[in-house]
């Protein structure tokens, strides 16, 4: 489980919404630390180490894309995009660098906690504590994924979404289940959240990611684990 | 491979089906071809009337000559024969031999002779007749010889000569021996120099003829060329353009009138280059002011929306009218929402700048998580939504935000207008194109209705209350979203029969096709022999591995 109270930086340069995300999330229980300017973000999460970041993408200085890059490439933490755009090409290139998820602006508060709750949620209950899919080897516990005892580092959620799959062998889960269980969407929403996070993934784990073998895409429905018994 | 009636007569055509498109394709080869017909012709006929009137013109010169000759020859051996004393039979026979041995060295040896006896004289009198060659006597025709008896003055014919084939001509004329009664002389004349003159002069006509012909050809071939090149030239920069490559031009040489052409023409594509430029500046201008205005409305909305939900949540704690305050503040905001995101999305397929991302999948799937989404809904209102999905798998390329939004707009829709009557939602397929029709039993729509029930803004009854709170751009989005799959959105109504919408995607590149899988409006019982109803629920996860 999450700490008691979980820490949220939200970077974010316009004081109105700043001010309102702090009230909403101080409401349900969260500790909130704020950062009005891009250049200042990196330094704001090296400080303060959030459990979750809250990042707007149009920021004074230094941008949300780089910024999420920048803190990716020395973290895992859970990024959560808040962007007032809803053009693809952002919305993709601000996953492609490496957020977790994003929230269009205008949203609803509770959509926002759900969104923060579902990063900060863990499959931790999770029976068997290691499971196996292709030549890879998950330890769900410890968080750990190895191929040939190498370990591959893992992102929380590419972490999640892999222990989904690799969960249930064979079984194929559509781009809304996947967007259900791992993301905590409770409609479905926007696909592109998950074939972004499939193909950040398969870079990953793959061997080849162009001939994927662990993630394997069913076409017109979704994907599923392969590699069983190989 | 079998060989039906139909692909052995397709397989014959082909070969001159495929040379006429030819034909009919290069304006080069229709323009050679009909200059080499009729220059054909042309020559044909000259020639003709050119090589007959030489013929003429040659024949009629002998001609006149040889009876000319043979009147001449004829009547000096009338007179010799009368100026002659002889009267036994053999000094007549002598006589005649004499007389055409006489004529023939006349002649110079080149004419026949022949002498024949009428058969209408008397005299006891016998005289053999001396012929040329016997040949010659079968040429003289039984109308030559009555011709020459009735006593028609110099009758000829043109005839052919036995020996060689030659063509010739027989000249007849009575003549009269003493005592010995009437006879009939015949010059046989050849006309082989002038046959072999005539051949030549045809040989050289033709020989003229030929060349005159290629060079036709050739004449036409080259201007045709000059002429067709610049507009082949400006076919091919033209389908360039079309293509997008606005930086192409046409050559320019010289001042002729296909130089002018190709000014003319450059001077439209760089106008068209400066249109669209121009247009795409507007377009590129349009996005980002729609990208601008939507950053700039959203941020502080972001804020008003958190402040009023917070305000929302808590509005049991406040007294009655700020409380209900709150309620409305919250509802206008939602709406206010909607509004600025369908304003938003309408301004950016204006622009042009509507992006989609295609993916294979199953419409009946995109259509099944709108249904479910939205029963609920719909049940509180007292509609039941029924689900049929036809045989067949559904699957088409689309963009499953915009596809699902589509059939959330006609479900909401439906469910405003239904009045309590059930609305049938139901997919198929044919091989080109996936459809959905969704249908309701409500009030209607007039069919001037039906036409205009696309336009933004549009509402059929402005007084009518709206359940579901759209903003009258719901519509026209929908059909916006249609037509960027290549697809087609239309609508059908009866006033108080119900409204029908069918949503059609193209399967293929080819497009949607003739035959549409469902059709526009289907009656309430048809349901079920068109497919099979599909029961609601809020399980997907059973997805067959």
């Amino acid at each position: 489980m999450a700490r008691m109270t979980a820490k949220i930086l939200v970077v974010d340069d316009d004081p109105a919404v700043a001010e309102m995300l702090g009230i909403v999330l101080r409401g349900d229980g969260f500790e909130t630390v704020f950062c009005d300017h891009g250049d200042e973000a990196v330094g704001a999460f090296r400080s303060t180490s959030p459990d979750v970041i809250l990042l707007d993408l149009m920021l004074p200085g230094k941008s949300g894309i780089d910024i999420c890059r920048e803190i990716r490439s020395e973290s895992g933490v859970p990024i959560i995009m808040l962007t007032a755009k809803s053009e693809t090409v952002d919305v993709v290139l601000g996953l492609e660098s490496g957020a977790d998820d994003y929230i269009p602006k205008p949203f609803k508060p509770r959509e926002l906690i759900a969104r923060v709750r579902a990063r900060l949620r863990r499959n931790d209950n999770a029976t068997p504590a290691v499971v196996r899919v292709g030549d890879l080897e998950i330890d769900v516990t410890g968080h750990r994924v190895t191929r040939d005892g190498e370990l591959i580092p893992l992102t929380p959620l590419e972490f999640d979404v892999l222990v989904t799959l690799a969960r249930s062998p064979g079984q194929v889960f559509t781009r809304e289940v996947l967007l259900e269980d791992v993301w905590g969407y409770r409609h479905a929403a926007d696909t592109r959240l998950v074939n972004v996070h499939i193909q950040r993934l398969r870079a990953k784990v793959e061997k080849d990611p162009e001939n994927p073998e662990i993630i394997v895409t069913v076409r017109g429905v979704g994907y599923k684990a392969g590699g069983v018994g190989s | 491979m079998r060989l039906t009636a139909r692909s052995l007569w397709a397989n014959l055509a082909r070969g001159p089906r495929r040379a006429w498109r030819r034909f009919r394709g290069s304006l080069l080869l229709r323009v050679v071809a009909t200059t080499t017909i009729i220059g054909l012709t042309a020559v044909i006929a000259i020639g003709a009337i050119i090589s007959t009137q030489i013929r003429d013109g040659l024949v009629q010169t002998r001609v006149d000559r040889i009876l000319a000759e043979t009147a001449r020859d004829a009547a000096s051996a009338q007179q010799n024969v009368e100026a002659s004393t002889a009267e036994s039979p053999g000094d007549l026979q002598q006589l005649v031999y004499d007389l055409l041995d006489g004529l023939s060295t006349l002649g110079g040896n080149t004419r026949g002779l022949v002498l024949l006896r009428d058969p209408s004289n008397t005299s006891g009198v016998l005289l053999s007749t001396p012929v040329t060659s016997t040949e010659l006597v079968e040429v003289i025709s039984p109308e030559m010889r009555e011709a020459v008896q009735t006593g028609t003055t110099q009758p000829w014919q043109y005839v052919e000569l036995p020996d060689t084939g030659e063509p010739g001509m027989v000249v007849g004329v009575p003549f009269s021996i003493r005592v010995a009664g009437d006879y009939e002389l015949y010059f046989v004349y050849s006309l082989a120099d002038e046959q072999s003159t005539l051949s030549l002069i045809q040989r050289v006509l033709l020989g003229g003829a030929v060349a005159l012909m290629v060079l036709l050809a050739l004449l036409t071939l080259q201007v045709t060329r000059q002429t067709v090149r610049p507009v082949r030239q400006a076919a091919r920069v033209a389908s360039r353009l079309a293509e997008g490559i606005l930086s192409e031009r046409m050559s320019v040489r010289g001042q002729d009138e296909m130089a002018t052409l190709a000014r003319t023409f450059n001077e439209m594509a760089e106008s068209l280059q400066r249109q669209i430029t121009r247009m795409e500046e507007l377009s590129r201008l349009q996005r980002r002011f729609v990208s601008d205005v939507s950053h700039e409305l959203r941020t502080p909305l972001t804020t008003i929306r958190m402040a009023s939900d917070v305000l929302h949540d808590a509005r049991e704690d406040f007294p009655p009218e700020v409380s209900r305050s709150a309620e409305l503040l919250n509802t206008q905001i939602d709406r206010f929402e909607s509004l600025l995101a369908d304003l938003l999305e309408i301004s950016r397929i204006d622009a042009g700048a509507a992006q989609l991302e295609f993916d294979d999948m199953s419409l009946a799937d995109v259509v099944r998580d709108q249904v479910e989404a939205m029963s609920p809904a719909a049940r509180r209102e007292g509609i039941e939504m029924r689900l049929w999905v036809a045989k067949g798998d559904h699957v088409a390329s689309m963009d499953r935000p915009r596809v699902a939004r589509i059939v959330r707009n006609l479900l909401s829709n439906a469910i405003e207008h239904a009045q309590r009557r059930p609305v049938d939602v139901v997919v198929a397929s044919s091989k080109r194109a996936v459809a959905v029709v969704v249908r309701d039993y409500g009030i209607g729509l007039t069919p001037q209705q039906a036409q205009r029930v696309f336009d933004r803004f549009w509402r059929a009854d402005a007084a009518r209350a709206r359940t579901m709170g759209g903003t009258g751009l719901g519509l026209s989005i929908a059909r916006e979203d249609a037509q960027l799959h290549g697809g087609r959105l239309e609508a059908w109504g009866l006033p108080g029969k119900g409204a029908s919408f069918r949503l059609q995607l193209p399967r293929t590149s080819r497009g949607l096709g003739q035959d549409p899988p469902l059709p526009l409006v289907i009656a309430e019982l048809d349901y079920a022999s068109i497919a099979e109803r599909v029961p609601l629920d809020q399980d997907r996860r059973e997805v067959a591995p």
